[in-house]
């Protein structure tokens, strides 16, 4: 069966059926159960992936594309992309449910109302690009989703986004296309130089041998990745998009898009262009643990909830580039352990904030104070999506966010120890957000809430449930994740790590 | 022998260039450009026949037919545009730009 | 020296389903958060049932333990992989950790009991013992952990549930900022013990405790993979991540606010368990500790502080609960101290945690019992004659205040004066020093009793006292009759260091307790003068309803020693300016440099449009001299 290209198909066909559909009402039905369908398909064809089998790429299809260039239609997942299309096809259900309301004009202070229909088609569309570009092989084919994505987005935002909709939308082009350009040139690059007449990425592994071409190549990558991501400097495009787009867009390009950029690092920086990466690796040590500081100092300082989170994503970016760049086993599993539980958790803290902001219209933390005595459940729920943003042991960051600071130790003890500070950091930023909002004597804005309604819960639930899941037991996840990096990482020929008293032992006899 | 003909060909290009710079209405800017037009033709005419090849002629003969063609729909918009503002001035019909 | 034994693999028995300990209050935790207002009418029994069972399961499995031989008594359960190749979840019952699990489930189940009846006005009772339940839970984990990362999860666990207590009455600005405080505060400790980790993981290439023994440490030391400055910097880690969860200076800040809580969780948790959890932390670390000798120097040196902080502290505040949270740092303080005494101390820091965990648990709940009766008035000097009318809460009270004093033969009497004698013999000055702490304790804790119990009436017109229910004060009883017994029980024959040494060592030589020795007759003679003081200053004289100014020292211990005055300027407020810079750098800067990039070069196409003027000729001039460029080009490359 051509899993992948079926679970292309499937969202892609959705959405043209939601833009032909009679009612606002049908839409909605029908772009949830199609995108409920791709959960299902994704979930039989995460049964049958093997993690322990010799083929790389499983579910592999390759049909020429454009022959002349070696161009392919190439899809294949190993483990890291399959845990990846999986968080993209369990959060678009979630996101569709959770924007239920959000084209409509409903809500306090809503933008008018938009096609309803084109938002959720959107949203189809766009679960589609993300799981190709997860699931490409061709780096062109990866080029391609890579830059298109951005359109379905583009229109969530600019059209369905808050008040400052349109420059955040433009904001957020430029900057990914002026990224994207960059690779454009170095994908070109590649296929010329190496001159191999493909552009499959198994194929391009190893065949770069020259340092400066390295250095080059991989630059014009890199900054595509560290622009996507962001790592600091090339972040403020990051909260004005996330506060802008409608709650649900939010979580697709914080959660799901913005992994392309590590997702990216991980797979072609580190594997095309192993010595430049090692080259390169003090710089983007510097840039993440900046990153994960700055972030999170500058999160303390907003007033705005939705700009909050996404500073404090800019520091959990921080963290997932340093497990990268640590290529050590241990960070990066945990690096790609990290990009799944912050799509849920930062999901997570970005539809309640939705929530919460529906109810009162204002984004702005002021205007909230003891909500938890009027809406406990959203409160509480609230509370819990913090502490794994925070990352609080018993829920799934925590995980992640420990093998990226122990992978970072075994080889960088410094950047480890400045990184590990974020944790005090990030205590700051969420419970303070929580006092000022949650707690206290109920402000007069906030007295006639309600609680989470029905659909609210079963947008809340599953997130939960998956966040303690994999608090607990992250074990199946990092059973796919680990024999794909300890692939990447064998490509790119680094020692691995053996603890000092073992390396005295070895080296004594 | 070819050099006059190409002498009168480049006096009347700069005679019509410089009437199209120059001059304001449009029916006369037009002329000018016939006049730059035909200059050409002059000078592939006479290229034709010092190299002993119809290539030039030929090339004469489009220019011809493009000249027409733009004579009919040049004069056309001009007409439209003198019904409409009541002049045929160049300057007043400044409306495209920044 | 005697080492600890061998960890042995498990199965079978109670102790095989251990795990249930954890297990049935996470369960109640869970069954209360998510049934909700169903849950409400049943909640506390569930909650109390729970928290009995997990008892029931700690003391059958302490008999299994006492039932095997002594180098078979480590007994480990693998549960399941947490994280692969990492850590294991997996359990480690011993000595050390059953013991812990006895205080833990019982008296954690006495104020369980205690909060049915304190806690029945309060429309969230179901939520509080969710979070009771739930603190019990982690605080198993982190005892019962067989690893570092394991422990680190009950560590963060039970500072979640203290977030969620110290907050409880959240709609108290008070409260959730007390909460947040503490758990910031414990983060910075936090960051301190995964430090701990990440060095002990890539030095040792393990974090289970099975791995980690002192012969490993000094394997390692002999054969250069760890250096001792390695070893050094692991314990002072530890300690760091201690001194946030035990209160210990400098990180005891959070510990006063915290008792913005309801009072059975200042009971549990700010006094009986959490708060010693960085005791435990030291000795099950002892191996590291061991092998480094200066790290130990500064866990004494900690200790020393905070017991003679905590005292100073205690003595100035008119809070009933403060008082008795300065005492808690104080005491915690001599366990610290005992902590870092190596095996004898240990014995002595943990028969002192236990003793302290029934006598402290004993005055909070005596304290919540007054409060109760008082209109939740926290204020001592609005008390007063409070015996004639409370007889249970004062009597229960008043041997708790005995025991901690050390008054001879109760259960302070033998811990503390273990800790101080043990401490002497290493060094007399911190030996001295804890003397002085015991004699300040006597006057603080004198002075508490004399201010609630005795004296004049100094309450609040509409007070009217009365004693608590029964649910109430049997809880009081039971834990004041462990008060007086636990102690002669556990130090008498070195009962409780022989029970300990499979876990922790012991020395070759087991101390005898002296009756009468130099350090134990100063203390007591310390201890009389400053009860004597208490009595002149409260007792005999008039308590002023309103607190005089004090001198510069009580200022300075009303302040609690300008311990937040010293966080706010150093941390906070700077903190607070760095944050505000940054964000400004973050808008007007890099944002700014990105937009400022955008506005010029729309700036500069505003201005190159202006070329576009609308007038044909310029236009055919513009076409005329691009033709003679590029006529020009052409002849000057023909020419080349």
């Amino acid at each position: 069966m051509p899993w992948l290209s079926i679970l292309m198909a499937v969202p892609v066909l959705g959405a043209v059926g939601v833009s032909l559909t009679k009612s606002d009402k049908l839409a909605k039905q029908l772009a949830l159960a199609v995108s409920l369908v791709v959960l299902a398909l994704t979930g039989v064809m995460a049964a049958q992936f093997n993690p322990s089998s010799a083929t790389r790429f499983q579910f592999a299809e390759v049909y020429d594309w454009i022959p002349r260039f070696g161009v392919h239609y190439g899809v294949g997942v190993d483990g890291i992309a399959l845990v990846l299309i999986a968080l993209s096809a369990v959060l678009v259900p979630i996101v569709i449910l959770a924007s239920w309301h959000d084209a409509d004009g409903t809500g306090a202070a809503a933008p008018p109302k938009r096609s309803v229909k084109t938002y959720f088609a959107l949203l189809l569309v766009l679960e589609a690009m993300m799981i190709g570009v997860f699931a490409a092989t061709d780096v062109f084919l990866f080029y391609v989703f890579f830059e298109a994505m951005l359109i379905p987005m583009y229109f969530m935002i600019g059209s369905y986004g808050g008040a400052q909709r349109s420059y955040a939308a433009v904001k957020f082009l430029l900057y990914s296309l002026f990224g994207g350009l960059l690779m454009l040139v170095a994908v070109i690059a590649l296929y010329v130089i190496a001159d191999k007449g493909t552009f499959m990425f198994p194929e391009l592994v190893g065949v770069i041998q020259d340092p400066n071409t390295q250095k080059w190549l991989f630059l014009g990558f890199f900054i595509a990745f560290a622009v996507k991501a962001p790592l600091w400097p090339f972040h403020t495009w990051l909260p004005d998009a996330a506060a802008q787009a409608p709650a649900g867009a939010a979580v697709l390009l914080v959660g799901v898009l913005d992994k392309v950029g590590t997702y990216g690092m991980l797979r072609f920086c580190l594997e095309l262009f192993p010595d430049a990466a090692k080259f390169f690796t003090p710089l983007v040590i510097v840039l993440s643990v900046v990153g994960i500081v700055y972030g999170a100092i500058v999160a303390i300082g907003q007033t705005d909830i939705k700009r909050l989170i996404a500073y404090t994503s800019i520091s959990h970016f921080g963290f997932i580039a340093l497990g990268v760049f640590a290529m050590t086993a241990h960070g990066g599993a945990g690096a790609t352990l990290y990009m799944v539980n912050h799509g849920f958790s930062t999901g997570a803290l970005f539809l309640i904030a939705g929530f919460l902001i529906y109810r009162r219209g204002s984004s702005q933390i002021a205007d909230y104070g003891g909500v938890q005595k009027v809406a406990p459940l959203l409160a509480g729920t609230f509370l819990i999506a913090g502490l794994s943003g925070l990352s609080l042991p018993g829920l799934s960051s925590f995980v992640s966010e420990f093998m990226v600071l122990l992978g970072t130790y075994e080889r960088y003890a410094v950047p480890a120890i400045i990184a590990t500070s974020g944790v005090i950091l990030a205590a700051i930023y969420i419970l303070w957000m929580y006092q000022r909002t949650m707690t206290g004597p109920t402000a007069e804005s906030v007295k006639g809430f309600t609680d989470l309604n029905i659909r609210e819960r079963w947008v809340v639930a599953p997130l939960i449930a998956v966040i303690i899941a994999l608090g607990f037991f992250p074990k199946p996840v990092l059973d796919v994740i680990n024999p794909a990096v300890d692939q990447t990482l064998s490509n790119v020929h680094v020692d691995q790590f053996t603890p000092a008293v073992a390396d005295k032992k070895g080296a004594g006899q | 022998m070819t050099t006059h003909y190409l002498v009168l060909s480049a006096l009347l290009f700069a005679i019509g260039g410089a009437g199209v710079l120059v001059r304001r209405n449009a029916i006369v800017v037009f002329m000018c450009v016939e006049l730059m037009l035909n200059a050409c033709n002059l000078a592939f005419v006479t290229f034709a026949r010092q190299h002993g090849n119809l290539d030039g002629q030929l090339i004469a003969f489009f220019v011809m037919v493009v000249a027409a063609a733009e004579v009919v729909i040049g004069l056309a918009i001009i007409v439209m545009i003198f019904r409409t503002r009541r002049s045929a001035s160049v300057d007043d019909a400044n409306l495209l730009k920044y | 020296m005697q080492s600890p034994v061998e960890i042995v693999q498990h199965s079978g028995g109670v102790i095989g389903v251990s795990w249930l300990m954890i297990a049935l209050p996470l369960l109640g935790a869970a069954i209360l958060l998510l049934g909700g207002r169903r849950t409400d009418r049943w909640g506390h029994f569930l909650g109390v049932a729970m928290s009995l069972a997990a008892f029931v399961v700690a003391v059958v499995s302490f008999v299994e333990i006492l039932g095997l031989p002594e180098s078979e008594r480590r007994r480990g359960i693998e549960l399941y992989q947490f994280i692969p190749g990492i850590a294991d979840m997996g359990l480690l019952i011993d000595p050390l950790s059953i013991s812990f699990a006895l205080l833990i489930t019982g008296v954690g189940s006495l104020i369980h009991i205690y909060s049915v009846g304190y806690m029945s006005h309060d429309p969230d009772r179901r939520r509080f013992f969710a979070y009771l339940n739930l603190f019990v839970a982690a605080m198993l984990l982190l005892v019962l952990a067989d690893n570092y990362v394991a422990l680190f999860v009950g560590w963060e666990g039970v500072g979640l549930a203290s977030y969620l207590l110290i907050g409880f009455w959240q709609f108290k600005p008070t409260a959730a900022a007390a909460a947040k405080k503490a758990f910031i505060v414990n983060r910075v400790g936090d960051f301190g013990l995964l430090i701990a980790i990440f060095t002990v993981w890539t030095t040792f290439g393990s974090v289970a405790f099975g791995d980690l023994s002192g012969a490993t440490v000094s394997e390692a030391i002999g054969s250069g993979g760890a250096s001792q400055g390695t070893i050094t910097a692991i314990g002072l880690l530890l300690l760091l991540g201690a001194c946030g969860k035990s209160a210990q200076l400098p990180l005891q800040s959070w510990l006063l606010d915290a008792m913005e809580g309801p009072t059975p969780v200042s009971a549990l948790i700010h006094a009986a368990t959490m708060v010693t959890a960085g005791v435990y932390l030291v000795v099950r670390s002892g191996a590291f500790f061991e092998a480094a000798p200066t790290a130990q120097l500064v866990v004494t040196i900690v200790g020393v502080a905070t017991l003679l902080a905590g005292a100073i502290i205690g003595c100035a505040k008119d809070d009933i609960k403060k008082g008795l949270a300065g005492s808690t740092m104080s005491q915690i303080g001599y366990m610290m101290l005992g902590a870092g005494l190596g095996p004898v101390g240990y014995a002595f820091a943990i028969a002192h945690l236990i003793t302290h965990g029934f006598f402290k648990a004993n005055m909070f709940l005596g304290a919540g019992s007054v409060m109760h009766a008082m209109n939740d008035e926290v204020d001592m000097r609005r008390y007063g004659g409070l015996f004639s009318v409370m007889k249970v809460t004062a009597v229960t009270f008043i041997i708790g205040y005995l025991a901690i004093i050390g008054f001879p033969l109760l259960s302070g009497y033998f811990t503390k004066d273990g800790i101080i004698e043990t401490a002497m013999e290493h060094n007399q000055i911190l030996g001295w020093l804890a003397v002085v702490g015991a004699g300040i304790t006597g006057f603080y804790m004198s002075r508490m009793i004399f201010m609630t119990f005795f004296g004049k009436k100094r309450w609040a017109d509409d007070a009217h006292p009365h004693e608590s229910p029964s649910v109430m004060t049997v809880p009081l009883v039971i834990l004041s009759i462990g008060s007086i017994f636990l102690g002669a029980f556990l130090i008498l024959d070195n009962r409780f260091m022989k029970f300990l040494a499979p876990a922790v060592g012991a020395p070759e030589e087991l101390p005898a307790f002296h009756f009468v020795s130099t350090a134990g007759l100063a203390t007591l003679a310390l201890v009389a003068v400053g009860a004597a003081f208490a009595w002149f200053r409260y007792g005999a004289a008039e308590v002023p309803r309103v607190a005089p100014r004090g001198s510069f020292l009580t200022t300075f211990a009303r302040r609690d020693l300008y311990g937040d005055a010293l966080n706010e300027t150093l941390f906070m407020r700077p903190g607070q300016w760095l944050a505000r810079i940054a964000v400004f750098v973050d808008n007007r800067g890099i944002d700014g440099l990105v937009n400022g990039l955008a506005a010029t070069i729309g700036g500069t196409s505003g201005r190159l449009r202006r070329v576009q003027t609308g007038y044909v000729r310029s236009y055919a001039l513009s076409i005329l001299f691009g033709a003679a460029v590029v006529v020009g080009a052409l002849l000057y490359v023909g020419n080349m």
